[in-house]
């Protein structure tokens, strides 16, 4: 930038510079068309009263108005941050406690463990919501292991126990998205210089100090990835709700994604069902920001 | 190192194995119940006393997977293929070349990694209904490009941008074009990274589900997800069938997990730091 080349010169590179977008045109037709315009016609159809078929009447914000008023709406949006709790915290948190377990030591067998946790990533939610559902049936294996340690008061057909089922469907996220943040960790940890282990140990930290002064700073970023990535998994979830509970019994374990679904394509409120995307992308979004802007700025 | 050490380092394998054993549970039981004999009733994890492998016949011809997979890799085929291309290019030109205004189209496409299907799919099937694209394959796989393509652009950017940039120079002082610099020398050095960028946008697409449901809405053009989706609702007594056909829609995944392990732990690793 700063020794500029001689006119004549800046002007010929200055359109071949321009040339290497003949390169990024055709990925960026393909992802404006078929996602950043949808994006923003959902923004747009969500100012109408549309029923799909008929012309749609202009509502404004009205819609946006009916989602903080009208209980299912608003429960549907509930109901996703508490499955942040089972999708994110807990599976960081077990992250945390394997990875202050196992930081210190150099580690034979991992590779076994790594193979194992990431299993649940790769398959499709469909097939491990199809998997719990039959868990979590009246002779599933959660009731079977409960009646075998004598606790036959507790079962129950976990699914559709109006007080059970969103934890139910939250624990499926635990199942699925704490391997994947405890084999973030334990990577994120190989990267810390061993002396520093060292020098905590001479300075006599236990290994809670340890995890504290040393562990935890260094994953700061494996830190934010993981929250970013569970969290939305948890705010965009669909598949795993829609197959084990289609969002009941009642309202339960209805989630945002799940409301677009219905209201867009059985209840013909396309204008609410694209109100409702719009809220819960704009949710995933501050989340995101707000995730990167705090692991910046204390980093 | 003293026995309390000892002690902690025992603790850590000791809850890795516990979670371990949580992760295979859910597997083995679906896997044991596909086992029983048809129609029967389960109980929990149950060692079958005769395998019954008959229920994988059963959900191969009665609720049509050999479709359903069919349908499921015609889509992975039009998709990865062309994430690969189109990643590829651009993320040669953002990650090499100092385009004016790159750094903002970069960051244009990164955005893009916050959409979450919910936001896009209710337009587009109306959009696509109008052009003739649901109900077909063409449709889903230019929105599954679409969704993938701000994870893989970002994905071979940094790739490119890690390759030495005295290589680009040189064979610019040759008189290399730049397409020539892309096809001759990054293309072969960048096989590993399309490979496992490959494999993890196969996985994606494999696992779609909520836009399929909603863009194939004709059930016997449904993908492997999907029709287990609807399966389900149908068909939901018959455990040993039904958890058969779930094993036929996981099973495609789990092999390329199994044989591409390194590729595949890597990019989901790093897929998440990227993402």
């Amino acid at each position: 930038m700063g020794n500029r080349p001689p006119v004549r010169d800046r002007r010929v590179r200055g359109r071949s510079r321009w040339r290497g977008y003949v390169y990024v045109l055709p990925a960026f037709a393909v992802y404006l068309t078929f996602a950043v315009l949808p994006a923003l016609h959902t923004a747009y159809l969500s100012l109408f009263e549309w029923d799909g078929v008929t012309l749609g009447d202009w509502v404004g914000l009205g819609n946006y108005a009916e989602i903080f008023q009208d209980p299912v709406l608003r429960r549907s949006v509930f109901n996703a941050l508490v499955l942040v709790v089972f999708f994110s915290f807990v599976p960081i948190v077990l992250g945390l406690l394997s990875t202050g377990l196992l930081a210190r030591y150099r580690r034979p067998g991992m590779g076994a463990y790594r193979f194992l946790f990431m299993l649940p990533q790769v398959v499709p939610l469909v097939a491990v919501g199809v998997t719990w559902r039959w868990l979590y049936g009246d002779d599933g294996v959660v009731n079977q292991a409960l009646r075998l340690v004598g606790l036959d008061g507790a079962t129950r057909a976990w699914l559709g126990d109006f007080d059970a089922a969103l934890v139910a469907v939250g624990l499926v996220g635990t199942w699925v998205l704490s391997g994947l943040c405890m084999m973030l960790f334990l990577s994120g940890v190989q990267k810390v210089d061993p002396s520093l282990y060292e020098a905590a140990r001479i300075d006599g930290a236990g290994p809670v100090r340890e995890f504290v002064a040393v562990t935890l700073p260094h994953l700061r970023g494996e830190l934010a990835v993981a929250m970013t990535v569970t969290t939305v998994a948890a705010l965009a979830s669909f598949d795993i709700v829609y197959v084990t509970t289609n969002g009941g019994p009642g309202e339960q374990t209805t989630v945002p994604g799940l409301l677009v679904y219905r209201l867009a394509f059985s209840e013909g409120k396309v204008g609410l069902a694209a109100a409702l995307a719009v809220v819960l992308g704009c949710l995933i979004l501050a989340i995101v920001y707000l995730i990167n802007r705090l692991s910046r700025s204390e980093s | 190192m003293n026995t309390v050490a000892r002690s902690e380092r025992w603790s850590g394998y000791a809850l890795l194995t516990v979670m371990a054993i949580a992760v295979v549970i859910p597997f083995l039981s679906v896997f044991l119940a596909s086992l029983q004999p048809a129609g029967t009733p389960v109980v929990g994890l149950t060692w079958p006393e005769r395998w019954s492998w008959d229920n994988y016949e059963t959900a191969w011809s009665v609720a049509g997977f050999s479709d359903l997979i069919r349908h499921s890799l015609v889509i992975a085929v039009g998709v990865v293929p062309a994430c690969l291309v189109l990643a590829a290019l651009a993320g040669y030109a953002l990650g090499t070349m100092r385009l004016p205004g790159g750094g903002a189209v970069a960051a244009f496409f990164v955005a893009g990694l916050t959409i979450p299907v919910e936001l896009i799919v209710v337009p587009l099937y109306f959009d696509l209904r109008n052009v003739g694209l649901t109900n077909s394959y063409l449709g889903v796989i230019l929105v599954e490009i679409a969704l993938f393509m701000p994870f893989s652009v970002f994905w071979m950017r940094t790739h490119f941008r890690s390759t030495p940039a005295s290589l680009v120079e040189a064979a610019r002082i040759d008189g290399a074009s730049s397409a020539t610099i892309l096809v001759r020398i990054l293309l072969p050095l960048a096989r590993p990274s399309l490979m496992t960028l490959g494999l993890l946008v196969f996985m994606w697409s494999w696992n779609q589900f909520l836009l399929v449901l909603v863009l194939i809405q004709d059930t016997t053009k449904h993908t492997a997800p999907a029709g287990l989706g609807f399966f389900v609702g149908q068909n939901s007594t018959d455990i040993p069938t039904l958890a058969a056909g779930t094993i036929i829609v996981m099973l495609p995944i789990l092999i390329l997990f199994v044989v591409f392990q390194r590729s595949f732990l890597a990019g989901l690793l790093q897929g998440a730091m990227k993402g």
